[in-house]
């Protein structure tokens, strides 16, 4: 039995008149131990599928369930109770600025009756485990954003959750101190069996560390499964749009910048025209020199607009997005030449920058 | 002119300024902070929107409002005799000076409260926290430093009332600002008192900010 179940959820809103639908007929399973993404553009409606699995949003029809346990069904007071399994963690935090930091930890255990002596000890202990025991006194607003993620992650553990909710957890944070958080995350995943679910605008959070992962478009699911399938065939459009988005802080804006040489303009007109190529490699194809054969053997040169290596649920991906040249059969023996090598191949139709 | 009787005069005026002051203060919390409470909670915006009871108390906290005291004082003079048996002198005066603290105070609290970070009550509420525990645990701590600049103010506010009070009758040192300094041409002693006034309020003005910086921890 999958811990969490999402029945054709639907979510509208009323606003002034009008009805937004925030979310259409949305059905995914998330199994126990798993590290679950739902990535899309920011206003996809990620942010209200994530409260709809604790019922902070009601949805509109569709059912919700957690291990079986159907929360439309629940009463008030079941529904909190419930919830204690359900840890949430945030973009901004969300901790209370009047307390310190162990008194922070202490909030969800106070809210279930847990005896303050008691409390505190497991407080401490979750400290530690946070990495942050020397902040126990001190209070939110002394903290960097990255250790204040971490004793919301430390709160989040205090109520002994089966699931762990993320809502957009890393963005507020620099790249270095999200990659300590989302090494954190997996770290209790392994260590506790917490089962996570990330929502995310950033394709390099889903690579960095989530087994699965639903794309979701204008209040829609448009594509779901594991990283590994989605990041070598990406289905959907916006699925392909985020992966090519997905770069490291900089490098690109970067090197367009510093690239004036003067072939440059020329480059680009002619690159518009072309047909473009993505492939992904895996490890063992990254011996031979495809590319460069390639083009021996054809006697045609190929642009490579982008070449990059990806981390994928641990594993180095390469990525490279070719340019072919505009004869079409050339184009197509090209293609299959890839293919022969057991190159993962797609074209491309968005705009390279 | 500085006669002993004069100086015992004014120092009990402190006395019963101050004493109305305070207990007016208290009592207008005992109404105002409930109210305001419902007032933040019920509200479109609130943890349990309720627009019935909402637009009640905010019917009733404008109206009272928009009375001028010193109408309101002669308006309740009835109400007040019925409660204290006298209409005059610094406890009846409390009766009038609550009524009109309630709602001031009801909206100070409503404003403090709706401060609050609403991504911290979302979060408390993800860890199953009742509406109750929010409001006892998240939101009067998280307000408690603009809850006490709030009731700072409010000292303030009652304590002019309460010399406003004074030219019916109702004792302190605005009675004898208004009695000795209006009526008699008594300058010295009309400035004296005023003076005591000022200084009053400074002091409370004083402690109050001074406990809510003491008590904000978000520096």
């Amino acid at each position: 039995m999958p811990i969490i179940e999402v029945r054709h959820l639907y979510k509208t809103f009323e606003q002034k008149g009008s009805t937004v639908e925030a979310l259409k007929d949305i059905s995914l399973q998330i199994e126990a131990g798993d590290i679950y993404g739902i990535i899309g553009m920011s206003g996809a409606g990620k942010s209200t599928l994530v409260r709809c699995l604790n019922y902070l949003e009601r949805p509109t029809s569709g059912e919700v369930l957690i291990e079986g346990n159907n929360l439309g069904t629940l009463t008030e007071k079941q529904l909190r109770a419930q919830r204690s399994d359900i840890a949430m963690i945030f973009q901004h935090f969300n901790l209370l600025m009047q307390k310190n930091v162990i008194d922070n930890i202490c909030f969800p255990m106070v809210i279930q009756g847990v005896r303050e002596g008691d409390a505190k000890a497991q407080a401490y202990e979750l400290l530690k485990t946070v990495g942050l025991e020397e902040k126990a006194k001190s209070y939110p607003a002394q903290l960097s954003g990255g250790q204040k993620q971490r004793v919301a992650i430390a709160r989040a553990l205090a109520s002994n959750p089966k699931i762990l909710l993320c809502d957009e957890a890393t963005s507020a944070l620099d790249p270095q101190t999200t990659a300590s958080i989302l090494a954190l995350l997996k770290e209790i995943n392994q260590q506790f069996g917490i089962t996570i679910v990330i929502i995310t605008h950033q394709m390099s959070v889903i690579r960095e560390i989530c087994s699965h992962v639903a794309i979701v478009e204008q209040g829609e699911l448009v594509e779901q499964g594991l990283v590994e399938d989605i990041f070598n065939h990406p289905k959907s459009k916006a699925a392909r749009e985020l992966i090519l988005k997905d770069r490291p802080e900089g490098s690109w804006e970067s090197t367009s910048q510093t690239a004036d040489w003067n072939g440059s303009e020329r480059q680009v007109e002619r690159v518009a025209g072309d047909k473009k190529l993505r492939i992904v490699f895996s490890e063992n194809s990254a011996f031979e020199p495809v590319i460069a054969n390639m083009v021996l053997k054809f006697g045609t040169p190929v642009n490579i607009l982008r070449a990059d290596t990806k981390n994928v649920g641990g594993f180095a991906k390469g990525e490279m997005i070719l340019g072919l040249p505009t004869d079409e059969n050339l184009q197509y023996e090209m293609e299959q030449y890839l293919l022969e090598k057991g190159l993962e191949i797609e074209e491309v139709t968005e705009d390279v920058d | 002119m500085w006669t002993n009787e004069v100086i015992e005069m004014i120092l009990r005026g402190i006395g019963e300024t101050v004493y109305m002051t305070v207990v007016s203060t208290l009592l207008g919390y005992v109404l105002g902070l409930p109210a305001g409470i419902l007032l933040a909670v019920t509200d479109k915006d609130g943890i349990r929107p309720n627009a019935a009871c909402y637009k009640v108390l905010d019917v009733i906290a404008n109206i009272i409002r928009s009375i001028p005291f010193l109408i309101l004082l002669i308006l309740l003079i009835p109400f007040t005799r019925a409660l204290i048996g006298k209409s005059y002198g610094s406890t009846a005066t409390i009766v009038p000076l609550v009524i009109a603290a309630a709602p001031f105070i009801a909206r100070m609290v409503e404003s403090s409260l709706k401060e609050v970070d609403a991504g911290v009550i979302e979060a408390a509420r993800s860890m199953g926290a009742s509406d109750f525990t929010i409001i006892t645990k998240v939101m009067l701590v998280e307000a408690r430093t603009s809850l006490i600049t709030g009731s700072t103010i409010a000292i303030g506010t009652i304590l002019g009332y309460s010399a406003m009070a004074g030219s019916v009758g109702g004792g302190g040192l605005g009675d004898i600002a208004i009695r000795y300094g209006y009526y008699r041409y008594e300058t010295d002693i009309m400035i004296v008192t005023v003076v005591l006034l000022i200084i009053l309020v400074q002091i409370f003005q004083t402690i109050g900010m001074h406990v809510a910086s003491k008590l904000d921890r978000r520096r």
